[in-house]
């Protein structure tokens, strides 16, 4: 029995959850004695307002859209994955093996190499989550939170003792050679009279997320594979009747996600740092599970979230410029978005449901 | 590594294992009752901040101490308003939650005091004082004996009392009490104690304030311990009582020890930068990461199968 | 039935002039778009047992957890012993001395049998009194009702006819002078069946008052002093037990004469399709619950399985659609199939020509959220036919199929874009039947191809499933429904405890023999 219009389900309730959201971070501005009215125009005016803003926010962006999806796709086979700044940290040690073991002719070899160095690493990363989820039964939350933390260590390790450049002090990685810089937007626009922001980190890989967008959605709904991810989500003792093996799909689905978590790598290890550091996905992964449920899991919700959230970053750095309001404001407001549309959906849905319900018994009267 | 040495490792893990174990007891209550909290470093950091910063302002840490506690109990509440009334996930609000807390802890402290999210340091006055009996002063010098009783029995302060009183106390709850009854049930089979007349909502939301006091209390002494409040000061911690509370399989006494381990392995993390076995040498961020590790290792099943309670993470919907 | 029902009846013929142990009044509920009860009212004297039939989704259980106040009533008013109560939670109820047996128990599976009879009805704050004075009470009231239960064993350890017991007990230790159960016979034995009607014999002659809510017309006759029938949220009529007939029943549930007679020619089988050997299975608990069973199915004939449910059908379809392993030989078409697992599944099974119509077909033979076209070809979403290319389905191409089969099926709305949530029981049922039918297979396994279908669906149904045969494909039929099993099947074999008890044909046996042998007695016993 369905009691609301599809577009309800799909724009409405998402929209009065954002809203809220939204809402709610005003008064949180208003509380610490700013206007909000001035904190928004500061940020569209710093997000949108030059080529650099929109360099920056697009490249924050670009982040979004591979963990939102990597998020998403495990939650098609409901498995919360919240793992993806784990898998991302992996996938950047992925990418700098790839770029600082061989000396790269070009970029457009150098990044397919990196592109399955990254995949892979997050992959693997994803995999023992996965692995433990489909034949022991641990629950994937816990684990994946637990390999966040492991992640972080062996990090902190690896760039300490076997990729810091002797005699630095820095605990980072050596840069990488110049055939694996990738274009950014100033570099691509070029050609085309177009003068971009020459600082702005957006690059080439902001087009490899739109292509993933794109493949997410023929995977997900177009595909047999796809077709077998959603049906386990939906119902896993139906899946079970069809003939769907369990093990297979969890980890399938784990090993797409981690590998998407792990190709953001491209975008701020390669793209933009051109060096593996310390804490380089600075929270992305978890972004990527408010972009996932703002997106509702579609392609087009999660790029809509990831610019929406590109937006804030860059708006919130400029707030902390200008206003001297922190940058952790964006974590409340992303804190508030999570809360809104996530779990306190019901809050939402049900009275609009009742309206449904009213409104349809007065047509048939 | 030398007797006293010993002593003073085994001193701190107990200094570090007092949060963990407070933080553990909260996550033993709220998801034996159903209700699966990872948001409890999410109350830890609240409690941390607003105790820290109250305590500045009013020169006591027994008002800093209130305010801790209200603190992580609005987070509780806002938990049960998700996950309780409105039937909402429970992980996500958790998650919500804690980068509520991780927000809005540095946004607000930045505006009162204006320290970069930082709050004042805290006076010794403005702490809790440890508690150095005679007894213990007295025999310190007796070999052995003296100085574990010195740095082990006492030198602790009150809120490391309370939370290894709060083991016995809350196994004796749990288990032998009318409310440990129901509060188990509601965890394993919430229709049966609805069905019996019993409000499922109502045990629920006391087992989240139980959770939100103990959180407030183990926030709080991180900001006394550390003199203050400074931005992401939690540093995982409601996550380790996590893993510390699957390592105990969700019982009292258990997450005493598993708490102890996890204190341990960290004082020996600080205390050695690396360890050497023979040639080899263990890396400090194994150390660090050794809790998690084991947590792994115990979900796996490998070690014991940890079995939560059933009814955990499911809103409690009436059957049609 | 013994003499103390006799007496019970007696008893209660004669104070009519005290008032009703339990009345309601106009009595409504809706659940969102759909009404489940409608201006219900019916009255239960003091001391008798009241049954209260009709089909699955008729409003019963609704109308009962209204007066257990698990939910609240949209409309009515409800009176104990001619007094107006208000039952806002179960907590009044309980206070109003009514005890409830739901049809899935309310118990915590990792308690012990008297932490979960006082829970809710401890005596203070500690629990060692309340469990001393549990203990005690406990003894009594299991020496007066037969219901002996060990009260330290924990619930997951008791079988099923003893977590019932508990159920009842609790609601003894609560002093419930008004007993409803939902349909409590469902899960037992006939033997444990048996017994718990003598224990509520044993109630009533105490002066209990029971209600019986239950679907099966036999224990309405044989147990019932009146009885009440509901279809579709209505009550349609109350009369006394003795003064009507399963016949005039069967009518008042379905709203017309049932013909539950189909229409078949006699079967004519041809080679053997499946071919059983010493089955064996075992459960995730490792409870061996099929045990050596051993039949053949052939080409062009039904073969109906009875029995109470839970006697190891179920694992029996299970093991044969895929989803469980076991051991021993089952040959298709000739050919062994593998029972490991290791080799097998629900979509190996299919390859064999082997349709699966489940038991379950919220949780198994449908995924609700997905539209009617996904359904339609869940599980054989692999077959080539369903593919664009090599790597995309044939999405469209699934939509004119399905739009196809839904039109020849007659499932309503005939719209593959909806959900199938959406679709009534009976509609979402023929989705099912459309989809394991239309691949053409050898053999159909088919599990209470009716259960939750309303009645004009039913006969559609049936008449699928003969066509099949006429087709020439072989079926195997398990139901638990006797009178499904009867018109159907060609021959019948009877299951019990995990075996098989007998094999008879339809036309040389009847309801009598088959219970008997579904009570797990043979013919010598009887």
């Amino acid at each position: 029995m369905s009691k609301m219009p599809k577009w309800a389900d799909a724009v409405l309730i998402p929209l009065i959850s954002i809203l809220l959201a939204f809402f709610f971070s005003g008064l949180v501005i208003m509380a610490i004695g700013k206007d909000p009215i001035v904190a928004i125009k500061t940020m569209v005016q710093g997000a949108f307002g030059s080529t650099q803003g929109i360099g920056y926010t697009l490249y924050y962006a670009t982040n979004f859209i591979f963990t939102g999806l990597s998020v998403a796709v495990a939650y098609h086979a409901r498995l919360f994955n919240i793992g993806s700044e784990g898998q991302a940290t992996l996938g950047g040690l992925g990418v700098a093996v790839v770029c600082l073991a061989v000396p790269w002719p070009h970029w457009t070899l150098a990044l397919p190499a990196a592109m399955i160095g990254g995949a892979a690493f997050g992959a693997a990363w994803a995999f023992i989550p996965a692995y433990l989820q489909a034949k022991r039964g641990s629950h994937i939350v816990i684990t994946t939170i637990m390999f966040n933390f492991i992640a972080s260590a062996l990090m902190g390790y690896v760039l300490l003792n076997v990729l810091k450049v002797p005699g630095s002090m820095a605990a980072e990685s050596a840069n990488f050679g110049p055939g694996a810089h990738l274009p950014t937007f100033h570099e691509m626009l070029a050609p085309f009279g177009i003068n971009f922001n020459k600082n702005a980190p957006a690059n080439v890989s902001f087009l490899v997320a739109l292509l993933a967008c794109v493949v997410f959605y023929f995977l997900i709904w177009r595909t047999r594979l796809g077709y077998e991810i959603r049906a386990f989500g939906q119902s896993d003792t139906a899946a079970h009747y069809a003939g769907i093996n369990r093990v297979r799909i969890v980890i399938i689905a784990m090993l797409i996600s981690g590998a998407l978590a792990g190709l953001m790598a491209i975008n701020n290890v390669m793209g933009e740092a051109e060096r593996l550091i310390d804490n380089a996905v600075e929270g992305a992964g978890f972004i990527g599970i408010a972009v996932a449920l703002m997106g509702r899991n579609h392609p087009i919700g999660i790029f809509l979230a990831a610019i929406l959230f590109g937006f804030l970053y860059q708006g919130g750095a400029e707030l902390a410029f200008w206003e001297s309001i922190p940058r952790e404001l964006i974590v409340v407001i992303q804190g508030l978005v999570i809360l809104f549309t996530g779990a306190l959906d019901n809050m939402v849905r049900a009275p609009l449901e009742k309206l449904f319900i009213a409104l349809d018994k007065k047509k048939e009267a | 590594m030398d007797y006293l040495t010993v002593i003073q490792i085994l001193d701190s893990a107990l200094r570090l294992a007092t949060p963990l174990l407070l933080t553990c007891l909260a996550g033993l209550f709220s998801e034996r009752a159903g209700v699966v909290d990872i948001g409890l470093e999410a109350k830890l950091l609240a409690a941390a901040f607003l105790s820290g910063a109250v305590a500045h302002t009013t020169g006591s840490i027994w008002i800093g101490l209130g305010a801790g506690v209200a603190g992580s109990l609005a987070f509780s509440m806002l938990h049960g308003l998700a996950s309780i009334t409105f039937k909402g996930d429970q992980l996500i609000s958790g998650v919500a939650l804690n980068f509520l807390a991780a927000g809005l802890t540095v946004v607000i402290g930045q505006a009162w005091f204006k320290l970069g999210g930082r709050t004042p340091s805290l006076t010794p006055d403005e702490r809790f004082s440890s508690w150095e009996p005679s007894f213990t002063e007295a025999m310190s010098h007796i070999p052995v004996i003296g100085p574990a009783a010195d740095e082990l029995i006492a030198g602790h302060t009150v809120l490391t009392y309370i939370a290894l009183a709060a083991v016995p106390l809350s196994w004796w709850v749990l288990f032998r009490t009318r409310f440990g009854l129901r509060l188990r049930a509601v965890g394993e089979n919430p229709s049966a104690v609805d069905t019996a007349g019993v409000s499922v909502v109502a045990l629920r939301y006391a087992a989240l304030v139980i959770a939100g006091v103990l959180c407030g209390l183990a926030g709080t002494y991180l900001a006394s311990l550390a003199a203050g409040f400074v931005k992401d000061m939690s540093a995982g911690r409601g996550y380790i009582a996590l893993a510390a509370l699957i390592f105990a399989k969700w019982r009292p006494w258990y997450a005493l020890y598993a708490t102890l381990l996890f204190g341990l392995l960290e004082a020996i993390g600080n205390r050695y930068q690396s360890i050497s076995v023979g040639d080899f040498v263990i890396p400090v961020q194994f150390m660090q990461a050794l809790p998690y590790i084991l947590t792994v290792i115990i979900l796996a099943g490998f070690v014991g199968k940890a079995i939560p309670p059933r009814a955990g993470g499911q809103p409690y919907v009436k059957e049609r | 039935m013994s003499v103390q029902t006799d007496k019970g009846r007696q008893e209660t013929a004669a104070p009519t002039a005290s008032a009703p142990a339990i009345e309601l009044r106009g009595i409504s509920k809706a659940f969102g778009p759909v009404q489940a009860n409608k201006d219900i009212s019916i009255r239960v004297e003091k001391g008798t047992i009241h049954g209260i039939i009709g089909e699955n989704g008729a409003g019963k259980s609704t109308l009962m957890s209204i007066l257990y106040g698990f939910y609240k009533a949209d409309a009515g008013e409800i009176f104990i012993d001619g007094q107006k109560v208000d039952i806002t939670d179960s907590q009044a109820a309980i206070s109003a001395g009514i005890g409830m047996v739901f049809q899935h128990f309310k118990l915590v599976e990792n308690f012990t049998v008297l932490e979960n009879v006082i829970l809710g009805a401890e005596d203070g704050g500690l629990l060692k009194p309340s469990i001393a004075k549990a203990r005690k009470l406990l003894k009594q009231l299991s020496d007066e009702y037969e219901l002996s239960v060990d009260p330290d064993a924990l619930i997951e350890d008791l079988s099923v006819g003893h977590q019932q017991r508990v159920e009842i007990l609790k609601a003894l230790y609560r002093q419930a002078d008004i007993l409803i159960l939902d349909e409590p016979t469902g899960v037992l034995t006939p033997a444990e069946a048996d017994h718990l009607f003598r224990i509520l014999d044993g109630l009533r002659a105490e002066g209990k008052t029971i209600i019986l809510i239950t679907h099966k017309l036999r224990e309405i006759m044989e147990s019932t002093d009146t009885v009440s029938v509901m279809r579709r949220g209505e009550m349609t009529a109350t009369v006394k037990t003795a003064e009507t007939s399963p016949e005039q029943l069967a009518e008042l549930m379905v709203g017309r004469k049932v013909l539950l007679r189909v229409d078949k020619a006699a079967a004519t089988p041809g080679a053997p399709i499946l071919e059983v050997e010493n089955l064996r299975v075992k459960d995730d608990q490792g409870v061996e619950r099929v045990k050596g069973i051993s039949f053949e199915v052939r080409a062009g004939e039904i073969l109906g399985i009875a029995g109470v449910s839970g006697n190891g059908q179920t694992e029996l379809l299970e093991v044969l659609g895929g989803m469980m392993d076991g051991t021993g030989t089952i040959r298709m078409n000739g050919e062994e199939i593998d029972l490991t697992g290791k080799y097998s599944d629900g979509k190996s099974r299919r390859a064999r020509g082997i349709a699966h119509v489940p038991e379950d077909r919220h949780d198994e033979g449908l995924i609700l959220e997905f539209q009617a076209w996904e359904n339609m070809v869940f599980g054989y979403h692999n077959a080539p036919e369903y593919q664009k290319n090599a790597l995309l389905m044939d999405n469209a191409g699934i939509k004119a199929m399905t739009q196809k089969s839904m039109d020849k099926f007659d499932v309503r709305p005939p719209n593959p874009l909806l959900e199938a949530k959406s679709f009534s029981g009976g509609n979402q049922q023929k989705i099912v039947l459309a989809r394991e039918i239309e691949r053409n297979p050898d053999l159909l396994l088919i599990g209470q191809p009716t259960r939750g279908v309303d009645i004009g669906a039913i006969e559609f149904i049936h008449q699928q499933i003969v066509a099949l045969r006429d087709e020439g494909k072989a079926i195997l039929l398990v139901s638990v429904e006797l009178d499904e099993i009867m018109s159907l099947s060609d021959r019948i074999a009877v299951m019990f405890d995990g075996k098989i008890m007998g094999e008879r044909l339809p036309s040389e046996t009847n309801e009598g023999e088959l219970g008997l042998l579904m009570a797990g007695m043979t013919g010598e016993d009887a």
